[in-house]
């Protein structure tokens, strides 16, 4: 008797095999792809429902158990985030890990407490199997370590040379509390301004691997989910007014953006700006300014200045805001203008990042 | 950091400001021309002005490679990387030059052209090796420091018989240049000069003891370092206190008399002066260009391509004319931060970070305007002038 299996299914070869345009025709390929790749990553992300593990229907849409006893005047917070970052893999992360915590700072950054995910995929025919099970299993290991749950997705093919390995899109959901309310027009003349680490490691750890830089110390993409180092700060009772994590265009443009939101000025201390040595020298390098560079795991959090001790006190005790200094104060200027006092002593003006001297970061 | 943080040290500086402070005389003003492009973007970004005496003004030069490609040059390149099958290689910066018919060269690349931004003119070379069935043309710019690398580029090309590769070459003169701004009869009056920091160091020198002779004007050669710089102008003073008008060398620690003589050798072998070359703002400047030499012809994009060069007016109301001969300020300009702006410029000193306006823009908008430069010794041509 012939051994046919009749619902035998060969499975994809996840060592050797590539994407190609069968796996976004919607078909078996599709299916099947989801079933081997997706699944057995992002279950590990799924939440307990009632004491039972909880699993998608395979619908068109997931149905989400409500966070349990959320009280009358929290409110939800949506985010969204996409991703380029060329190459896929670089020094410290991979485009997975960015794309989960590009939402959940996101919503971090709005005061709220990340809960769920969706994943859109466009690849690029040809995308070795493994590098696509490399990122989802990245992205769950970021998705675990953020507390958030990839919950539903999508994926698309495009031919050989219309993409770029993968494109990545992610969505997030979270709740914040009614007291908590952060916006980038909040600023207020006074406030202290604090960053919580030093700046410039994954846009020059993404350009350095592009370009094959090598350097004595290697600089590493500082990609990390902030959720929990707002918690610590909120928990604080600091009046904190904005926050805002400095990812493309930098600590320079994030700080213009708040200033022109809120109309007021700003006045930075060069010297006081975290800086890595190793950073600064690749800087002086390749004639790039830090306060330019993208940064995907620092925040930058304005508050009242009476509680900047307490908040920085806080922040450092967390691993990720250890080095928090408070670089800066919102001062009246009716041309919103940030303006820095050099570090060699001097003032000069901070713009907006102009042009774009560093493509694909993200 | 080591060997960057000593010449920004703070503490120096203020030593040094005060020792400028005590070193300037009273009632009287001293004029310095920052030659270089490299010299204004430090200026600003590191915040010197702040810490130089009022009697100090710093009047920014023309040394900003980007800035003084005229229109023409621009419209070549963009005709050429319009042809089909060529491939033009530029650095960043000269893509969003302005050009004729309200292109540049990003424009013309979102229409079609194929422009590749390039770091070095290495990479223009593996372009060419890498598509052997284009035509790849490196959009030479430049004063004297990166005019020695595309000479190694095209010896290389040479051995290799790389036969699609070509160079639009725009590389200029340092000494040139001076010498238009100093012979202009209205042009600035001037106590002194900071001497270029890179381009010295494949120069020398030498070249400049003509403007401390001709021109009685004092020259100290400056590293682009801050306290290269505040280093530089106290020497400058101290040289118009004195009397003295002399080539003096703030940067000797990359600086000789000489220069870098093969470099100078390896120019000599592959270029050769032209008889003269447009400046935007400078116009025609007699023996102030290079052009490859007859037996380099036929990696001559100009010969090979039969392109001619043609002037083009800048725009009516755009100051980059006398911002780069020193006798205007950004500010003066009708079109600055208005019309005018990194994001959308008008004219070239927009353009570069190293260009006069770009720095002002980036660097010191927030500074009250001052007064019109009132630096020029006889009127400003009507059409130039700002209006009341």
């Amino acid at each position: 008797m012939s051994p046919i299996k009749p619902g035998y299914v060969r499975p994809l070869d996840l060592k050797q095999g590539r994407i190609d345009l069968t796996h976004g025709a919607g078909g078996r390929a599709s299916h099947q792809l989801v079933q081997e790749v997706f699944h057995p990553a992002f279950a590990r992300t799924w939440p307990l429902h009632h004491g039972q593990p909880w699993r998608p229907g395979g619908d068109d849409g997931t149905v989400l158990p409500m966070p349990d006893h959320l009280p009358v005047g929290h409110r939800l917070v949506l985010a969204t985030d996409a991703h380029v970052v060329s190459p896929l893999f670089f020094p410290g992360g991979d485009i997975g890990q960015l794309a989960v915590h590009g939402t959940v700072n996101d919503l971090a950054m709005m005061g709220a407490t990340p809960l769920h995910l969706t994943v859109s995929f466009i690849l690029e025919e040809g995308l070795p199997l493994a590098d696509l099970v490399r990122i989802a299993q990245s992205m769950a290991d970021a998705a675990r370590e953020a507390g958030v749950a990839i919950v539903t997705g999508d994926t698309k093919v495009v031919e050989r040379g219309k993409g770029d390995g993968a494109y990545l899109s992610t969505a997030g959901l979270g709740w914040v509390a009614p007291d908590v309310r952060l916006s980038g027009t909040h600023a207020q003349v006074g406030d202290a301004i604090v960053l919580s680490g030093p700046i410039g490691e994954h846009g020059l750890a993404v350009l350095s691997q592009r370009e094959g830089l090598q350097f004595d110390s290697p600089i590493v993409s500082d990609t990390a989910p902030l959720n929990g180092l707002v918690q610590t700060m909120l928990s604080t009772g600091a009046r904190l007014h904005v926050l805002r994590d400095p990812t493309r265009g930098g600590v320079a443009t994030s700080l213009n953006e708040i200033a022109a939101a809120s109309g007021v000025g700003m006045v930075l201390d060069e010297a006081a700006i975290p800086l890595q040595p190793a950073v600064q020298g690749a800087c002086e390098l390749m004639g790039l300014d830090p306060l330019y560079l993208a940064n995907e795991g620092k925040l930058l959090a304005l508050c009242h200045p009476d509680d900047v001790e307490t908040l920085l006190a806080a922040m450092r005790a967390h691993p990720l805001g250890a080095q928090a200094r408070c670089i800066g104060t919102v001062t009246e200027d009716p041309h919103h203008f940030v303006q820095m006092r050099t570090a060699f002593g001097g003032c000069r003006m901070l713009d907006w990042l102009m042009g774009d001297p560093l493509p694909r970061i993200c | 950091m080591k060997y960057v943080s000593e010449f920004r040290d703070p503490t120096l500086a203020r030593h040094l400001a005060q020792k400028l402070a005590d070193a300037v005389q009273p009632g009287r003003t001293y004029r310095f021309m920052e030659f270089c492009g490299g010299h204004t973007h430090a200026l600003a970004r590191y915040g010197v002005l702040d810490l130089l005496p009022p009697q100090v003004q710093m009047i920014h030069g023309p040394g900003c490679p980007v800035c003084v490609l005229p229109i023409g040059r621009i419209d070549m390149a963009i005709e050429l990387a319009q042809r089909p099958g060529v491939i033009l290689a530029s650095y960043g910066d000269t893509l969003r030059v302005p050009a004729s018919r309200q292109l540049s060269l990003i424009r013309a690349r979102a229409q079609g052209a194929d422009v590749r931004i390039v770091y070095a003119v290495d990479d223009a070379l593996a372009l060419a090796r890498a598509h052997p069935d284009r035509e790849v043309v490196f959009l030479a710019i430049g004063f004297e420091t990166t005019t020695p690398p595309t000479a190694v580029a095209l010896q290389a090309a040479e051995r290799e018989g790389l036969h699609n590769f070509s160079v639009l070459c725009n590389h200029v003169l340092t000494p040139a240049a001076m010498h238009a701004i100093l012979d202009q009869p209205e042009h600035v009056p001037l106590d002194g000069l900071v001497g270029p920091a890179h381009v010295s160091t494949i120069i020398g020198t030498q070249p400049y003891e003509v403007f401390a002779s001709r021109y009685h004007l004092p020259v100290v050669i400056a590293g682009f370092e801050p306290l290269d710089m505040m280093q530089a102008i106290l020497m400058l003073v101290q040289q118009v206190n004195e009397g003295r008008a002399e080539v003096e060398n703030e940067f000797t620690r990359a600086v000789t008399p000489q220069g870098n003589t093969r470099a100078q050798a390896l120019v000599h072998e592959v270029f050769e002066l032209r008889d003269d070359f447009a400046w935007r703002g400078l116009d025609r400047i007699p023996h102030s260009a290079l052009r490859l030499r007859p037996a380099y012809a036929r990696f001559d994009a100009e010969q090979r391509f039969g392109l001619q060069d043609r002037s083009v007016p800048d725009h009516p109301q755009c100051l980059c004319g006398p911002i780069l001969r020193g006798q205007r300020q950004p500010v003066d300009c009708k079109l600055f931060g208005t019309v005018c702006t990194p994001d959308n410029p008008m004219g070239a000193c927009m353009v570069s970070s190293e260009g006069a306006c770009a720095a002002h823009y980036a660097y010191g908008r927030h500074r009250a305007p001052t007064a019109t430069t009132a630096a020029t010794t006889s009127a400003v041509p009507t059409e130039l002038s700002p209006s009341p």
